[in-house]
């Protein structure tokens, strides 16, 4: 928890559009249910089923702008982390579902040119406090905004609830 | 320094003189709204492990996603959240039969006032901006960190001035306004941003146009949108990121419609060419009051629903279909062979009630089109003004209103 700069790992698992919303990454239908990790087995179910079986943990999606617009459906962020997905780089987030991923400790990259210069396959090594993607396949650096130091205590936290109850479960420490 | 009403509200709820855009503040919240997903906070809550939320009075809870229960999970659901609702104290909890869709409960009931913080587990919380409140939508576990703690973090957010003069033209009204917007901005046109909408024209609106303009601003990524109030307001110099003059007669001279699979993709209804549809939504959220069944029932007095089409209605909220009943509109519509559906979320959200099947196309008053939203992932969702649903569910295709009213009878 004391590394000054957190580097992830991974593989691009998709890269995908403009707009991609928030029925699309978890339908509606399946708002029920509320055990989170059961929600990855409904990941991008009417669309493109195909991306959750191709999902090794850690791995990256990609997309263009507004991603995760629509419904304030906590789940779409969960079904992705729970479907093993490291994190998620677009070019800009819609705002609810920006913060329904940190606060969930799954990353939230924004770069705007990620889409253009990644490739279903590559690896890729993301600095998040530096904001600098590598893409070791194509040996290129992409420029992102480096993740908020708030954002990253949350991720490293596993999430805001770890973070609460390290706050407000145990006898207040002073 | 001058502020606009976004960021008036955030100082205020945050103790400082002034607030400008981009900083970040840490908010008291003055309401704290959720649904069925109130099971979702109140797992996140129980984890978190504080035994009592930090003030039961300014919590609401309000079940419409799923009313009355489709499933035995929804039910367990429900009872869950009942439990705990009377564990905690929450008094404000609007059970099946009691209320219906969060954001007209809310308004309903007036549990909203001009200047407050308002956070709902649903992304249309954007609609209590029509009151005057910076109201935001946000998730689950969030809601749980406010349930602990009655507060926040916001990034005052920028604001979108949006004024609007001139006179709507016959049928066309503030969800054509809405749309045609949204159709011009694009769905992220005014993503993290606030939106200010003022000018004659919104200063005519009634209070339930209003609520459509705030709903809808959601879909163009909106964090806050405001219509005016007496109470609160910008200050006359604040600074704005852009300034939008729109003009009703000449910029919206007919109905807009957004095609599927998104809300920006809105072209004027003469540009549409031939739809036929086998249903029509007239609810939700964003057009389910009393002036779009009351606008319905003018249309379908005295007419029949296509034969190749079926039209469901869904009155916001309980008290609306109590109104709308008293005043013979339900008694209008049904006659017309409409089916009304308990107030609620109904269809919109692809759960029950009116789920579409592969190569079905629907038109609807609600407030999203995205692939699957309203059922299978190969059917198709047009969304367009109260108006426009019911002159469509008369000609079994998208028309204008005043093509059916031309006509005495069922087939224009």
């Amino acid at each position: 928890m004391s590394d000054a700069s957190p580097i992830l790992r991974g593989r691009v698992a998709a890269v995908l559009g403009a707009n991609i919303d928030t029925d699309l990454i978890y339908p509606g239908r399946y708002l029920n249910i509320t055990d989170r990790e059961k929600t990855a087995e409904h990941l991008f179910e009417l669309a493109w089923p195909e991306i959750r079986s191709r999902l090794r943990p850690g791995d990256f999606i990609v997309a263009g702008p507004n991603f995760g617009c629509g419904s304030s459906r906590e789940q779409a962020a969960a079904a992705l982390k729970y479907a093993g997905c490291g994190a998620v780089i677009a070019a800009s987030f819609a705002r609810i579902f920006y913060r329904n991923a940190i606060n969930l400790g799954l990353p939230a990259v924004v770069s705007p040119s990620a889409a253009a210069q990644c490739g279903e396959g590559d690896e890729l090594e993301i600095d998040l406090s530096a904001g600098e993607i590598h893409n070791l396949s194509r040996n290129i650096t992409i420029a992102a905004a480096p993740l908020d130091p708030r954002a990253i205590e949350l991720v490293r936290s596993g999430g805001l609830i770890p973070w609460l109850k390290a706050k407000y479960a145990a006898p207040a420490a002073g | 320094m001058s502020m606009t009403l976004a960021e008036k509200i955030l100082a205020r709820a945050s103790g400082r003189s002034r607030v400008a855009p981009d900083e970040i503040v840490v908010a008291d919240v003055d309401l704290a709204m959720s649904h069925e997903n109130a099971d979702l906070v109140r797992k996140a809550f129980l984890e978190i492990g504080a035994p009592r939320v930090w003030d039961p009075e300014k919590i609401v809870i309000i079940f419409d996603h799923r009313i009355p229960a489709e499933s035995e999970k929804t039910a367990a659901t429900h009872k869950a959240v009942r439990e705990f609702v009377r564990q905690q104290g929450i008094r404000h909890f609007y059970d099946v039969g009691r209320g219906g869709i969060c954001h007209q409960v809310l308004a309903d009931n007036g549990h909203v006032k001009p200047g407050m913080v308002v956070v709902g587990t649903d992304s249309h919380t954007t609609t209590h901006g029509a009151f005057g409140a910076f109201a935001t939508g946000i998730g689950a576990t969030e809601m749980a960190g406010v349930w602990v703690e009655g507060r926040l973090w916001f990034k005052v957010p920028s604001t979108i001035r949006i004024e609007v003069e001139g006179e709507f033209a016959p049928w066309v009204s503030a969800k054509d306004l809405i749309l045609w917007i949204i159709g011009k901005l694009g769905a992220a046109g005014a993503d993290y941003r606030a939106v200010e909408f003022d000018g004659s024209a919104v200063r005519r609106m009634s209070v339930a146009s209003r609520m459509v303009l705030c709903n809808l601003s959601m879909e163009m990524g909106a964090k806050v949108a405001f219509t005016p109030v007496a109470e609160i307001g910008p200050d006359p110099e604040a600074e704005y990121e852009r300034t939008l003059h729109i003009h009703l007669g000449y910029d919206i001279p007919e109905p807009q419609i957004a095609c599927p699979h998104s809300v920006d993709n809105v072209k004027p209804l003469s540009a549409l060419g031939e739809v036929k549809v086998h249903q029509a939504v007239l609810g939700s959220c964003t057009n389910g009051r009393l002036e779009d069944l009351e606008i319905a029932a003018r249309i379908l007095a005295g007419r029949r629903v296509h034969p190749d089409t079926r039209l469901i209605v869904i009155p916001a909220s309980q008290r609306i279909c109590l109104e709308a009943m008293r005043l013979g509109y339900l008694e209008t519509l049904i006659e017309a062979g409409a089916i009304v559906n308990p107030p609620g979320c109904g269809p919109c959200v692809g759960v029950h009630q009116g789920i579409l099947a592969a190569g079905e196309v629907c038109v609807s008053s609600t407030n999203r089109n995205f692939i699957g939203r309203m059922g299978s992932k190969d059917s198709f969702v047009y969304l367009a003004s109260p108006a426009v649903v019911a002159a469509s569910a008369v000609a079994g295709r998208i028309i204008h209103p005043e093509a059916v009213m031309a006509k005495e009878n069922a087939h224009v």
